[in-house]
């Protein structure tokens, strides 16, 4: 796969977490009752940043989880190997709770179905909102995101490859053409 | 470092013989996840949904049987259970055809218990689309049982490699401690054996184990002790003088347990004969008895097991 463009280096990317992180304070208006929750794998170090930043501007910190989806993807009987399990860590009850979900990239929107119907098991949450890095398009569900950091249109034979200093060594975001 | 897979070779799990040493760490790595979907306020996922799984227990059991079950349940997966009593098996029929005509209800998968070694085999390589689980075939193997002990003592001790496991009893009647051996030596812990010798198979130091003859010996330096039942329903006479005599020399008593390490965890993959193999007070001991979180991980290990087989298979 060749890169075609690099969409956000390091600096860049941080200053759309850190405005992410405003946007879901401002509609919010503060942390009562807030849980930031990332979708493994990429959605998670982005929502630890997330919950960072809200501590920074806050002065106190924000409940923050990890959603594992794979038991609950549309695709499961069709693909191989099966996809690697991995358990789901929420620091509290989320009943009557404003989750945000996390995400890198929003595409097509069946992780983000799979997400919900995830979060449903948990509890019942007063509110999920959805945030990601890049929204992508080519939706196929009727799935919208409330908080982006970054709104790309691509082609659907193009890859968007988010890379994180947590998971990968270094932040940058590219679009990859196959 | 061991490179890691993400998927198991064979359509079946038959014994612990045959799976690589990443083939254990995946699944004791995936029963992490779903250990935790049991502690969940739903305890379920779809993962499974719409699978047929057929348990086929032709021989007693509870403790697996009921886990299985609990595990496909879990999974969402559609369970029918299937025993030998009362069914079409006591008017005479073999157990191929007894497969054959379970595998016309279109099963993704059957679980199978049975009293001969080697029946789960024989049906996977009769049934190519069907994945077939052993639960415990004759003194053969019993994966499930050696997973879930794998996993109970890498959640108490962090680790396999290194850890120095005593198996103490019925070893030669027990499809667990062959299960077990292949497992623990696999992933590089420390193996001793321990039992009468009438209850000790000659060829069993070929198995990469150590010997001992005595209890003290097996307990002193454990890290793990894993007492053994004595399978009296397999003997055709006692291998032993009395009950009595055996728990005096081989039963796990408060007194024979000070010889071990205080941090030494006790298992057992039960039913206990309490007062035979196992003293009632070390078999409830709070601290270092793990005999009932067996029984909770092995839920957890079986929906990793069924999981890992549940999806789409490569040439399908």
């Amino acid at each position: 796969m060749n890169v075609k463009k690099r969409l956000l280096d390091g600096p860049r990317m941080n200053r759309a977490i850190r405005r992410m992180a405003i946007e879901v304070l401002e509609k919010n208006r503060g942390t009562e009752d807030l849980i930031i929750v990332g979708i493994r794998s990429r959605g998670v170090p982005i929502a630890e940043r997330m919950a960072k930043e809200i501590e920074e501007m806050e002065g106190h910190p924000v409940s923050s989880g990890i959603l594992d989806i794979t038991l609950y993807r549309d695709d499961l009987t069709t693909i191989a190997p099966q996809p690697v399990v991995k358990p789901t860590k929420l620091p509290e009850p989320i009943d009557d709770k404003i989750v945000v979900l996390v995400d890198d990239v929003l595409y097509t929107g069946r992780t983000v179905r799979a997400a919900l119907d995830a979060l449903i098991d948990f509890g019942r949450p007063k509110a999920v909102m959805l945030a990601v890095l890049i929204d992508r398009g080519h939706r196929e569900l009727p799935i919208h995101a409330d908080v982006i950091g970054k709104t790309v249109p691509t082609d659907a034979h193009e890859v968007i490859k988010v890379k994180l200093v947590e998971t990968d060594g270094e932040d940058e975001v590219l679009i990859m053409e196959k | 470092m061991r490179a890691s897979t993400s998927s198991l070779r064979s359509k079946d799990l038959l014994g612990i013989e045959h799976l690589l040493p990443e083939e254990i760490e995946l699944i004791l790595d995936t029963a992490e996840g779903f250990k935790e979907v049991s502690e969940r306020p739903v305890k379920k996922v779809p993962a499974l949904r719409g699978q047929l799984i057929i348990n086929l227990f032709m021989e007693a059991s509870t403790r697996t049987r009921v886990s299985f079950e609990i595990a496909e349940k879990r999974l969402s997966a559609d369970t029918l259970n299937f025993t030998a009593s009362g069914s079409s098996v006591e008017k005479g029929e073999t157990l191929i055809d007894t497969a054959e005509n379970l595998v016309a209800m279109h099963p993704e998968m059957i679980v199978i218990r049975h009293k001969y070694p080697g029946a789960p085999k024989m049906l996977a390589d009769r049934l190519p689309n069907v994945s077939i689980i052993n639960a415990g075939d004759g003194s053969h193997e019993h994966p499930t049982q050696a997973l879930l002990d794998a996993f109970t003592i890498r959640e108490r001790l962090g680790q396999l490699a290194g850890v120095n496991v005593s198996i103490i009893g019925d070893i030669a009647h027990s499809r667990v401690v062959r299960s077990n051996i292949h497992l623990l030596t696999k992933m590089k812990a420390n193996v001793t054996v321990a039992a009468p010798p009438t209850l000790l198979p000659a060829e069993i130091g070929k198995m990469g184990v150590r010997v001992v003859h005595s209890l003290d010996e097996a307990v002193a330096g454990a890290d793990v002790i894993m007492m053994l039942r004595i399978q009296l329903e397999r003997q055709g006479k006692l291998s032993f003088p009395s009950l009595r005599e055996y728990y005096n020399t081989f039963g796990l008593t408060p007194e024979r347990l000070k010889r071990a390490s205080s941090e030494a965890i006790i298992m057992h993959p039960g039913p206990m004969n309490r007062g035979v193999e196992i003293a009632s007070d070390v078999a409830d001991d709070p601290k270092r008895s793990v005999i009932l979180e067996q029984v909770t991980n092995g839920v957890a290990v079986r929906m990793a097991v069924l999981y890992l087989l549940g999806g789409a298979h490569d040439g399908e």
